[in-house]
């Protein structure tokens, strides 16, 4: 190594190692398939979560499942990491490039191979909207259920490489609830069926340790897709309450009394004015809102909607709206599916959470989340899936102020810790990538995160795929500190603290 | 026993087979004792580590140990108005829910409300090295680190002792109702493909070889309307159809000879095999009594897009459906990850492992 120009000579070995790579890929795939220099790869930097940037070695966009397994080949025998990209809508930074790594874009991959009306299904490639999936179903009376916020943009191989989820999630389940089948490449480029068009396959269940693997295991080439009849009727009920508690309390009530939402989700003050201020919904001005939404067959939806109705009031709402036509269930919903974008309009930057907990710990999870605020000086904005218990508080920081991003940060960290201590999770839908690499110290023992790792290894023994990502080493949680302590006695005592 | 204590005592047996590798046949109740190939070993009996942890039914959440009763469970969920949605078969009193799971036995509800597997939340286990580990959670949505609890359900306790279940519960319905029409087989696979596209509240399908038999779950008006629009004629025994049916105890369950279930897309419409068969799951569930050869039996199915398994017969080496090479050696590897020292229920699944 040059002793005074060591960036220099790493530049050098970075544009060797670009062009080799390149030289190699173009043995595969045309030379417009091929980004690799460095000034081009800019917008593969990063996925949605922004705050973590990394340029790839390079960025390869294949078009067929041959040239991909051919590509893997390739990296399997160079031992160059993988990292594949969908739409690059994730939150979670499970996209990030590796900078010594390749970016294997799945972007052209965008065909619905068929929709069979009969079986319910759909074969769709990795690269496919997933919105798109329920457009093309409509034809036949059908739609495809998971829909998380970004169902316009987001890539059905992302959503099962994270489980996404969506507003739907409490009647509908996730992305593990509604694939059949799946063809895979592993990292040495071997083709593997995972389930089948029929409901259960024999062996293990590998569809559900694929689905949420964030690009861990293997990469996905065809997914196979349950598609479900378009109810009749939704119709959905507006509530208001002066109490965020009572607010909370009146989800557990509805639940209780037998009825289960096609989608139940609550906004608090801050979130309920940023969005009124943006899309005028016509949201009354209170501590906390409720969007209850009953759907299914016309006579089941009239049932449900009475008993909702009577139970919200009952559970102290100061005000119950049913909305009267599609325009106004449409409004209702407006405010709520615009509240990211509206929270982005009163601050520079937001931050956005993603821990599930418990509904029942939410009054105190609230609390805490209040007093954390203002230790930390940074205003939030909760956005909740009240139904499953899936939190989304948006930090509202100011990436320009020095020193604000760190503490949105450490902050956001704290919730998540406080989601795992009243028994949640550090992540509901978004997945844990590079952003909670960290508080999964904190959620799992050190026993836990090597089982994890053995299960890794029997996919992908030399840590191609995605590597760094998911599920930390045990020398990263020492490094962190804040190690899970498990039975009263610390994870991994044999390691050096930091 | 206390429950640490049984939970401890598992643990040193499991630590002490796996020093001496010596296998270990995992047991509880002995309900699915019939199900998989044979395994030999020392048993591990897991019955003293019973009772629900918590129940929490506004959260739609139950935990409990693996060795509890199922019909323990089920009584503490109707309770509440609520139970198990995918209608696991017992076969048998001594039925708990860890063997259910291990098992991932889901029953005619499975195609209208999920499987087992679905209804998994988190799961406390112990591998093959005898820690004791806990994946998932109690709440919906848990996307931190892979999926470990769903992927124990349905393999037959060959990765690990399931301890401790968190499992989704759902309200009872509000109404039940049967139907059955009298009709020939394409009739009703025909009417099964049809009403299964339209959002009706079915929970369960089922041709009999003479009449498809319908249940109807929901609310009031939804079922009522639902009958007006199916037809056929009300089945005053249909609980005990379903309930004989789930339980395998009617006479097609009882008579003698191999009984294979055949898993299928759900628009197969035909599996041409000599002998009886009840078609279940809308058409996605094929139940054979049949003295056709194993080899022939898989064949159909892969061909179907399918698989088989002899779910009861005298043979008890030949009962999954060969997996393809790649996947068994990821079967094998995954198995190592969890069993290092080849020491649970080995060979009950596949040979070997």
């Amino acid at each position: 190594m040059t002793e005074h120009h060591p960036s220099h000579q790493n530049h050098l070995q970075r544009v060797r190692a670009q062009s080799g790579l390149a030289g190699a890929l173009l043995t595969i795939v045309p030379a417009s398939a091929i980004i690799a220099s460095d000034e081009s790869l800019h917008p593969y930097e990063c996925d949605g979560l922004s705050a973590y940037r990394a340029l790839p070695l390079a960025v390869v966009l294949p078009e067929t499942v041959d040239q991909v397994q051919a590509i893997l080949k390739l990296c399997h025998a160079r031992q160059i990491p993988v990292v594949a990209r969908g739409a690059g809508t994730g939150l979670s930074g499970g996209a990030l490039p590796h900078s010594d790594g390749l970016v294997l874009s799945l972007a052209r991959f965008s065909n619905i191979l068929s929709i069979d009306a009969d079986a319910r299904i759909a074969r769709v490639q990795p690269g496919v909207r997933n919105l798109a999936i329920s457009d093309a179903a409509k034809a036949y009376g059908l739609y495809y259920a998971p829909d998380p916020s970004s169902q316009i943009a987001c890539s059905i191989g992302g959503n099962v490489a994270e489980n996404s989820g969506g507003v739907h999630c409490l009647k509908y389940g996730l992305t593990v609830h509604n694939i059949l089948r799946l063809e895979i490449l592993t990292i040495e480029g071997e083709k593997l069926v995972i389930g089948s068009e029929a409901l259960d396959s024999a062996g293990y269940d590998l569809l559900a340790l694929m689905t949420g693997s964030e690009g861990m295991l293997g990469v996905i080439t065809e997914i196979t897709v349950r598609l479900l009849p378009i109810p009749d009727r939704a119709q959905v009920i507006l509530a208001a309450f002066d109490d965020i508690e009572k607010a909370g309390q009146a989800v557990g009530d509805i639940i209780a009394a037998g009825v289960i939402p096609a989608g139940l989700e609550m906004m608090d003050r801050l979130a309920i004015q940023a969005a009124e201020d943006f899309v005028h919904a016509g949201y009354p001005q209170c501590e906390a809102i409720l969007l209850c939404e009953v759907d299914g067959t016309n006579e089941e939806v009239s049932e449900h909607i009475a008993s909702v109705r009577a139970l919200l009031l009952e559970s102290g709402a100061i005000e119950v709206r049913t909305a009267v036509d599609e325009d106004e269930r449409l409004r209702f919903w407006k405010g709520r599916k615009a509240a990211f974008p509206a929270v982005g309009r009163i601050s520079p930057d937001y931050y956005c959470m993603d821990g599930t907990i418990p509904r029942r710990h939410l009054p105190h999870v609230l609390k805490r989340i209040t007093e954390l605020s203002q230790e930390y000086a940074l205003p939030v904005a909760n956005v909740f899936h009240a139904g499953d218990g899936n939190l989304h508080p948006l930090i509202l920081y100011d990436a320009n102020k020095p020193g604000e991003l760190q503490r949105t940060e450490e902050f956001g960290g704290k919730i998540l810790e406080l989601c795992v201590e009243v028994g949640g999770t550090i992540t509901g839908e978004h997945g844990v990538g590079m952003e909670k690499i960290d508080q999964m110290c904190v959620q799992f023992a050190a026993a836990e995160l090597q089982q994890f790792h053995a299960v890794k290894a029997a996919f992908d023994p030399e840590g191609l795929l995605n590597p760094g990502k998911a599920v930390p080493t045990l020398h990263r949680c020492a490094e962190f500190g804040a190690m899970h302590v498990h039975h009263g006695k610390l994870a991994h005592p044999e390691l050096e603290r930091f | 026993m206390s429950d640490n204590t049984a939970t401890e005592s598992i643990i040193e047996q499991v630590r002490s087979a796996a020093a001496a590798k010596t296998p270990l046949v995992i047991r509880a109740g002995g309900s699915k004792d019939f199900l998989g190939r044979h395994t030999q070993g020392t048993q591990l009996d897991i019955s003293a580590v019973r009772g629900i942890v918590r129940y929490e039914p506004t959260e739609l959440v139950i935990t409990a140990r693996a060795g509890t009763p199922l019909s323990e469970i089920e009584a503490a969920l109707a309770e509440r108005g609520q139970m198990l949605a995918f209608e696991p078969p017992h076969f048998g009193p001594t039925a708990t829910l860890g063997g259910t799971l291990a098992c991932g036995l889901s029953g005619p509800a499975r195609p209208f409300r999920g499987s087992a597997r679905d209804f998994v939340l988190g799961m406390k286990i112990i591998n093959g090295a005898g820690e004791h580990l806990s994946f998932g959670g109690e709440v919906m949505k848990n996307v931190a680190g892979y999926d470990v609890s769903r992927l124990m359900c349905g393999a037959y306790g060959t990765l690990g002792v399931l301890m401790e279940i968190s499992l989704k519960v759902l309200p009872l319905p509000a109404v039940e109702s049967y139907l059955h029409l009298e009709l020939d087989a394409e009739s009703a696979l025909t009417d099964m493909a049809n009403w299964q596209r339209d959002a009706l509240p079915v929970s369960g399908l089922c041709y009999d070889g003479d009449r498809l038999h319908v249940r109807l779950s929901g609310a009031d008006q939804a079922v009522a309307a639902a009958r007006r629009r199916m037809g056929g004629e009300p089945d005053p025994r249909g609980a005990q159809f379903w309930e004989h049916l789930r339980e395998q105890q009617s006479a097609f369950f009882t008579s003698a000879g191999d009984l294979w279930r055949v898993s299928v897309p759900s628009n197969t419409r035909r599996i041409a095999v000599q002998g009886k068969q009840r078609i279940d799951w809308g058409g996605a569930l094929y139940w054979l009594k049949t003295d056709a050869s194993a080899e022939s039996i898989f064949t159909m199915a892969a061909a179907a897009g399918g698989h088989a398994m002899r779910f009861r017969g005298s043979d008890r080496d030949t009962v999954f459906q060969p997996l393809p090479a790649g996947l068994l050696a990821l079967h094998k590897r995954l198995k190592l990850a969890f069993d290092p020292h080849g020491i649970f229920n080995i060979g009950r699944m596949y040979p070997e492992m």
